[in-house]
């Protein structure tokens, strides 16, 4: 039954082989060339302050005085034994920066994924019972909205209704301000997160809907459900019955697939609600100049969406029995 | 128990405004214990019979004429359907799995159905190990008797079953067409449509034939026999003297 997990994985493993070291190429050469002086973002203000001597000794503390190829052999032959180097702005282990992040990001992203793929194939079910009516074209109308609204500005918006206007929910931050972990209670911390998840779930919803609506539509037509119509299935039995692996399953792949794009909406959402995640610290650091903290955080972005694909291609195999492939049989 | 169709036709509205009558005065009487098969033409409304009895017709389609049994319309579970394509099979879940769905929707216990699954498993003769298979894995043969064992589960008074041979071996043709005709009893009639018609010979006790969508024919199957000079129309004789095994009988 699950013969073609291993070689899947193995496959995989050897695609990562290869994937990231070219990828690590391809970032260095982005962040080498990229505009943002590093020493010049670090000293700020206080440019007209520092001279000549200063700049050139922070540029050999931080080994900027050598050429870029140079530079590109030691942080590989640094990662090989495990260090990814300091952050600039952060003044620690790039490792220890993202672990101490990963973590706010993650919550945010898979709930949103969660509340996103429900809401999503949620409607588009509902939307499939009834192809043509008017509850079909609200809910079509509502994905082509939700299609056409930039999560940043969703945020925005949810912010100056629910935040400013109502008073009911925080704008910003994981916590109330002036308040730790162990401090905050759990409704305290859940509170923080509803407006920052409902934003980034936007995005990912109406491609769902559309996808959902369609297969769900493709399959009540189709002979199998015509069979059990024949013999006295009702359309909604067949829909949360037999049509649920068809209709949920593609999206189940679709989404997974798209974690990747939910982590960039991420650094958006995390902006605007200055959620503490990954995604804010990409932004300084990409505006700091801080290249090894740029390069750890791109590295991780790719592990994470090249497991999402991974799981993606896991899934899409175990709804689907026909995209099994088993060399032992 | 008798199934009388009484002046079925169909007409399709086209998109051109025009309509098409694949199907018109067909009459067809059926009782318990009967096998009966209807032949014809590739395109002469065959299917289409077994669909307006199904109520599986197109949103396009306008029925007239009427369908009954004993007198009163057809409810649901009185006519199971082995339709004629093995598309009808859902690709994603296992043998087993559909023939429960089948099972629950003739109101059977998930302990009855599991009994009733096996018991006709046996009589379609597939292996039981078969239940844990996907369709893709299926051969064609076993295809066939899967969706057999479908509109066998319930225990509907009439059996349509639609090209039960296509594509099958000789062997397991014999062996489908056997078992259709085995289940012919007190309690239900066997309608077989199909192109085989040696084998169809074999089981039904009467025949209808069909050309371009109207009934141009209809005699017992001792009537196919000879040269054909028992039969009445000319597109029948044609039908007949087309089979290379009958003729030489």
């Amino acid at each position: 039954m699950t013969g073609w997990l291993g070689p899947l994985l193995v496959e995989r493993a050897i695609r990562l082989c290869w994937l990231a070291p070219l990828a690590a190429v391809g970032l260095f050469i982005l962040v080498s060339n990229a505009p943002v002086d590093p020493i010049e973002a670090y000293v700020g203000a206080r440019t007209a302050l520092i001279g000549p001597e200063q700049r050139e000794a922070i540029a050999a503390a931080w080994g900027l005085d050598q050429p870029a190829t140079t530079r590109f052999v030691l942080w590989v032959r640094n990662v090989a034994s495990g260090d990814f180097g300091d952050s600039i702005l952060y003044n620690a282990p790039v490792v220890t920066v993202i672990m101490d992040r990963f973590p706010a990001s993650l919550l945010l992203v898979s709930l949103a994924w969660l509340l996103s793929f429900v809401i999503g194939t949620g409607l588009g079910i509902v939307a499939a019972m009834t192809p043509g009516s008017r509850v079909d074209r609200a809910i079509r109308a509502y994905a082509v909205v939700l299609t056409s609204s930039p999560g940043f500005w969703v945020a925005i918006i949810l912010i100056s209704i629910f935040a400013v206007g109502l008073k009911m929910l925080p704008s910003c931050c994981a916590l109330p301000p002036g308040t730790t972990t162990a401090e905050a209670t759990f409704w305290a911390q859940g509170r923080h997160l509803i407006l920052p998840v409902v934003a980034l779930s936007v995005t990912g919803i109406a491609p769902l809907v559309l996808h959902t609506r369609a297969r769900m539509i493709g399959f009540l037509e189709s002979p199998p459900a015509q069979h059990l119509t024949a013999h006295g299935a009702s359309q909604r039995a067949i829909a949360f019955g037999a049509g649920l692996r068809h209709a949920l399953g593609p999206a189940l792949t679709v989404h997974l697939a798209g974690a990747g794009e939910l982590f960039g909406g991420s650094i958006l959402a995390e902006t605007v609600f200055a959620w503490p995640g990954l995604g804010q610290a990409t932004v300084r650091a990409a505006t700091g100049g801080d290249a090894p903290l740029l390069m750890g955080i791109a590295l991780a972005t790719l592990l994470f969406v090249f497991v999402g694909n991974m799981l993606a291609d896991i899934a899409a195999r175990l709804v689907d029995p026909r995209l099994r492939w088993d060399k032992s049989r | 128990m008798s199934l009388e169709i009484r002046g079925l036709g169909l007409s399709f509205r086209q998109h051109n405004g025009r309509r098409l009558e694949p199907l018109s005065g067909v009459n067809l009487t059926l009782d318990a214990g009967e096998v009966v098969g209807i032949v014809g033409s590739s395109g002469a409304g065959k299917s289409l019979v077994a669909a307006a009895i199904m109520g599986l017709l197109p949103r396009n389609a306008e029925a007239t004429g009427s369908v009954q049994i004993d007198g009163a319309p057809i409810t649901k579970g009185d006519v199971a359907l082995a339709p004629q394509g093995i598309d009808a099979l859902d690709p994603m879940a296992p043998v087993g799995r559909q023939l429960t769905r089948f099972a629950r929707l003739a109101g059977l216990s998930a302990d009855a159905g599991r009994r009733r699954i096996e018991n006709i498993m046996q009589q379609v003769q597939l292996p039981a190990p078969v239940l844990t298979l996907y369709p893709h894995m299926l051969s064609g043969g076993m295809a066939k008797r899967v969706l057999l064992a479908t509109a066998l589960i319930g225990r509907a008074r009439i059996l349509i079953a639609d090209e039960p041979t296509l594509g099958v071996d000789p062997a397991t043709a014999d062996q489908i067409m056997n078992c259709l005709g085995g289940l012919a009893g007190p309690e239900r009639a066997v309608l077989v449509i199909s192109h085989d018609l040696p084998r169809l010979l074999g089981i039904a006790a009467r025949l209808t034939v069909l050309k371009d969508g109207r009934m141009v024919e209809v005699c017992p199957s001792e009537h196919f026999r000879g040269i054909g000079e028992r039969l009445v129309h000319p597109f029948t004789q044609a039908l007949w003297q087309a089979q290379p095994v009958a003729v030489s009988a």
